[in-house]
């Protein structure tokens, strides 16, 4: 039954955050990179996307910090990683790069999917494969440090889920 | 900069905003796991028991969205200027960056700040910047983009 309620809340909550998206305009390219366009014509309304949800959100996590259990009865996760180490920056900086060229990130990227659009399909599936390669490069590395003896990064997955 | 008032906003975004926050509140509280995108997806990649229906379903739920917004309120029609190449070359930057990274917009750039993460700060600094400075080159350096 957890699990059901558990499957259920993540539909209601992506279509939530999937209609906020739209709402706030993400789901548009051209608004993101109106936003990145500092030299240019600068359209602000990505930074008031972000007031408003963080608004919510700092409320959110002020609450959830003191609390073990979430509301279906289930563990809270929150990111145990505090290090600002090279992959994070690098990665970033990556992703960034990514975002400005085309204006998408993987959310408004699902969304936009949703409605069809042939090129958000090319954009995902490049996306998937780019995240497929990573995971192939992270394992042959992780099988190359054990073979060589060296001590082997823990199975956790990279990202804190 | 000049702004541009002519597509800014406000009242809208913020209204979005509030909702990706509330969505995000939820996620935390009700099903206690942070609402990042790229990390969601990315899980798939490799995938453990009782580890992969919640993922569909919030990713389903974002697909399906503009099909609920167009039943219920008006068609959702995308701009979007990228050619073939340009998607491709960005859907693999945003692919590897987020899982390199850790994070995207909604992980790092929400949540993460949310949480007063000064991981996610440097995070959101890092992508912010590199996305200000390749639209910059894009727009403003090279002559057709």
């Amino acid at each position: 039954m957890k699990t059901h309620l558990d499957t259920v809340s993540s539909f209601i909550v992506g279509l939530l955050f999937g209609i906020g998206l739209i709402f706030a305009g993400m789901t548009d390219p051209s608004k993101v990179i109106g936003f990145l366009d500092i030299a240019g014509l600068w359209d602000p309304s990505l930074a008031f996307v972000m007031v408003g949800a963080i608004l919510v959100g700092l409320v959110a996590f002020r609450f959830a910090r003191n609390r073990t259990m979430n509301f279906l009865g289930g563990a809270i996760r929150l990111p145990t990683k505090n290090d600002i180490d090279k992959r994070l920056i690098v990665g970033s900086l990556l992703f960034g790069a990514g975002w400005g060229m085309a204006g998408f990130c993987p959310g408004p990227a699902l969304v936009t999917l949703g409605t069809g659009a042939p090129q958000a399909i090319i954009f995902v599936l490049s996306m998937i494969a780019g995240m497929a390669l990573f995971e192939g490069a992270e394992r042959l590395m992780n099988a190359r440090d054990a073979r060589n003896g060296a001590v082997e990064p823990s199975a956790a997955p990279a990202t804190p889920q | 900069m000049t702004l541009d008032t002519f597509h800014f906003t406000p009242g809208m975004s913020l209204l979005g905003g509030l909702l990706i926050g509330t969505a995000s509140a939820l996620f935390i509280l009700a099903n206690g796991r942070i609402a990042g995108i790229s990390g969601i997806l990315g899980g798939l990649l490799r995938p453990t028991s009782g580890d992969v229906m919640w993922r569909l379903a919030f990713l389903l739920g974002l697909i399906v969205a503009p099909a609920v917004l167009a039943a219920f309120v008006a068609p959702v029609i995308p701009t979007i200027d990228a050619g073939p190449t340009t998607l491709i070359v960005a859907g693999l930057l945003v692919g590897i960056g987020t899982r390199y990274g850790g994070g995207c917009t909604s992980g790092h750039g929400i949540c993460g700040l949310s949480r007063l993460s000064p991981r996610s700060l440097i995070a959101t600094l890092a992508f912010m910047g590199s996305g200000m400075a390749i639209v910059f080159a894009m727009r403003h350096l090279l002559i057709n983009a």
